[in-house]
């Protein structure tokens, strides 16, 4: 695994003439889980679409010296990057290991999609193991709870052997102990790979950030730490309309309700 | 379980081969082992729709026309063989010094023949899918416009009577490959290569079904966009599966030909097309059985209802159609499973709806802090 990181720079995003990112740079290196925060319609799923080709952009986006952006989104992923989705998307009819074989199987030869799988790959067994789903290796993914449904998609990540993990809202929806559970797991995974985390829930966020950036109208506010991040005077005046009315704790935790239920209800309807 | 399934299906092929290839040519008459290979040949074609439609997601409304190609290319060679070395007889009609047109000559060939059955489907859906499928054209668009193709191929067929037949079609074929087909034991062995062939496109589609193949597919059939972002270009897979779905349909057509003895464009066009389809939606379009037997219960029902009460038939399908899709979308053959898998487990699911009250609490810790 090489150490390549993740750099942006001066994205931009625009639909029909609406700007949805209008500058943006960040990037992301080995070793951190990196937030990227703000409040709706802040452009920051946009910014993951964008990267993964599934959005037109203008400006840069490059693992190492590889550019992304104007690429396929296949051929975005055999460059390594990989994401998932704010409603969990999984292959609702197949097992546990079906999904985790499908992931694993761009790196065979082609032939091999005519035989049967036969065993369980250790990479597939090493995932399973690392996402706590061992027990539900048979499964049919549309019956796992959604914080499992969430793990699967991780996992799927993982034996795709992706070198950048793009997570789009990951414990949304997830009990108290489930988000535990993957802000840890992101951690770990962090030492090996890229982590970047799109997120509403600032809990969620101060546990297990190390570098956070901001952003607010598709323009990156603010960029640093969790400390530094919650002491910038324009991050409070965004999410509170006023500047040091309250503490920053609570402030960052205020417009996070409505965006949570929001992003609630969209996943049950799934 | 999971290894016991796969077994019985082959067991299931197994005992559908013994019964078609061994009881049947020993049981029925002559006449119903004619009409028992011509379902067999819609048989045929309708395991190609349930791979493409059923596990691809892909509604070909259009198979008509890679039955054409297979019963055209076959009932040239069978016009041509029965012509000798002269011009087939419908061309004379019109102009008696009419040469024989230049599409038709290679026909003459067995072997040209035999390839064009396999490779014009492959080319001609190959063409057609990779066009359709980059362009991720799908959904009713794709269905419209494949049951367009077949349309206007058939009025392309009814238009050049000179040179195809016409509305008439091509007929009177009296040898097989140097088989004289009057003869009732060639026409029992006719009867014997199509049911073969159907047992061999159940084997391929049960192997498809078993293989990772078959799993990506239907994760293709139900998140197109997810498989994109596991580095799979999905046009790829569903061109697969189609071009398959278009050979088997090929090769249904080219055994139709000397088994009923006739073709004309009424056997390709928009109603027999869906006629195909009719037969795998009743069956069960994702089973491995379900087309194939679906589709073998509508020839049946057409040439039995069918002629002793042409009338009715129309609305007895019909009817059959609304029941099917209104009580059981999955087709006949997702009855039995529905049955045990209700009598195994009355709902028994995981909370699905635990993760909404469980959303609410932390998010009130996290105001609390």
């Amino acid at each position: 695994m090489t150490a390549a990181s993740l750099v942006v720079k001066d994205l931009h995003v625009e639909f029909s003439g609406f700007v949805a990112v209008d500058g943006v740079s960040f990037d992301a290196h080995l070793g951190e889980v990196r937030f990227l925060i703000g409040p709706n319609g802040a452009g920051k799923t946009t910014c993951i679409d964008a990267i993964t080709g599934l959005s037109k952009a203008a400006g840069s986006a490059r693992i190492g010296e590889q550019e992304l952006l104007g690429r396929p989104v296949h051929k975005i992923v055999r460059l390594g990057v990989g994401r998932t989705f704010q409603t969990a998307s999984v292959f609702d009819e197949l097992s546990v290991l079906q999904n985790l074989d499908i992931a694993a199987g761009r790196h065979r030869p082609s032939v091999s999609l005519l035989r049967t799988r036969r065993g369980v790959d250790p990479a597939i067994a090493q995932a399973l193991e690392e996402t706590g789903l061992a027990d539900e290796i048979a499964t049919p993914a549309g019956i796992l709870s959604h914080g499992q449904k969430q793990w699967l998609e991780i996992a799927m990540l993982l034996v795709q052997d992706a070198r950048v993990l793009l997570l789009d809202e990951p414990v949304a929806g997830m009990s108290q102990d489930e988000r535990t559970a993957t802000g840890e797991l992101l951690q770990r995974l962090a030492a090996k790979r890229i982590v970047l985390v799109v997120e509403h829930d600032m809990d969620f966020m101060r546990r297990f950030a190390t570098r956070v950036t901001v952003l607010h109208q598709g323009r990156v506010l603010s960029q640093g730490s969790v400390a530094d991040v919650q002491a910038d005077g324009k991050v409070q005046e965004v999410y509170l309309g006023t500047a040091g009315a309250a503490t920053t704790a609570d402030m960052l935790a205020v417009p996070d309700l409505p965006g949570v239920a929001a992003g609630t209800q969209k996943q049950e309807v799934d | 379980m999971t290894k016991l399934k796969p077994r019985l299906s082959l067991l299931g092929i197994g005992v559908f081969a013994v019964l078609l290839l061994g009881v049947a040519p020993v049981v029925l008459t002559d006449h119903w082992l004619g009409n028992l290979g011509k379902y067999c040949c819609w048989a045929i074609a309708a395991v190609g729709i349930g791979l493409a439609w059923g596990r691809g997601g892909m509604l070909v409304m259009g198979q008509g026309v890679f039955f054409a190609l297979g019963a055209y290319s076959m009932a040239m060679h069978l016009t041509l063989e029965s012509a000798g070395d002269g011009v087939p007889g419908f061309m004379v009609l019109y102009d008696p010094l009419a040469p024989l047109p230049a599409f038709w000559e290679p026909f003459r060939s067995p072997a040209f023949t035999l390839a064009a059955v396999v490779l014009l489907p492959v080319i001609a859906a190959g063409i057609l899918g990779f066009a359709l499928f980059k362009r991720r054209v799908k959904g009713a668009y794709f269905a419209i416009l494949t049951q367009a193709l077949t349309v206007a191929l058939a009025t392309l067929i009814s238009s050049t009577i000179r040179e195809t037949g016409g509305d008439t079609g091509l007929s009177d074929f009296k040898y097989f490959f140097g088989f004289v087909l009057n003869d009732p034991a060639n026409r029992t062995l006719v009867y014997l290569i199509a049911a073969g062939l159907l047992v061999v496109c159940l084997l391929v589609v049960w192997q498809l079904y078993r293989s990772r193949f078959g799993e990506l597919l239907v994760a293709t059939r139900d998140a197109e966009e997810r498989v994109r972002f596991l580095g799979y270009d999905p046009a790829n897979i569903k061109l697969v599966a189609f071009v398959i779905s278009a050979l088997m349909a090929s090769i249904a057509g080219a055994m139709f030909v000397p088994i009923v003895g006739i073709i004309t464009p009424a056997e390709i066009g928009a109603a027999a097309s869906i006629l195909m389809i009719a037969g795998v939606a009743l069956g069960g379009r994702a089973s491995l059985f379900g087309p194939a037997l679906g589709a073998m219960a509508v020839g049946w029902g057409q040439s039995s209802l069918g002629s002793a009460w042409p009338d009715g038939w129309t609305y007895i399908l019909g009817l059959l159609f609304v029941v099917v899709i209104l009580f059981f979308p999955k087709g006949l053959s997702s009855v039995l499973g529905r049955f045990t898998a209700a009598r195994r487990s009355p709902g028994e699911r995981p909370p699905a709806a635990v993760s909404a009250e469980a959303t609410a609490a932390p998010e009130l810790e996290g105001v609390k802090a």
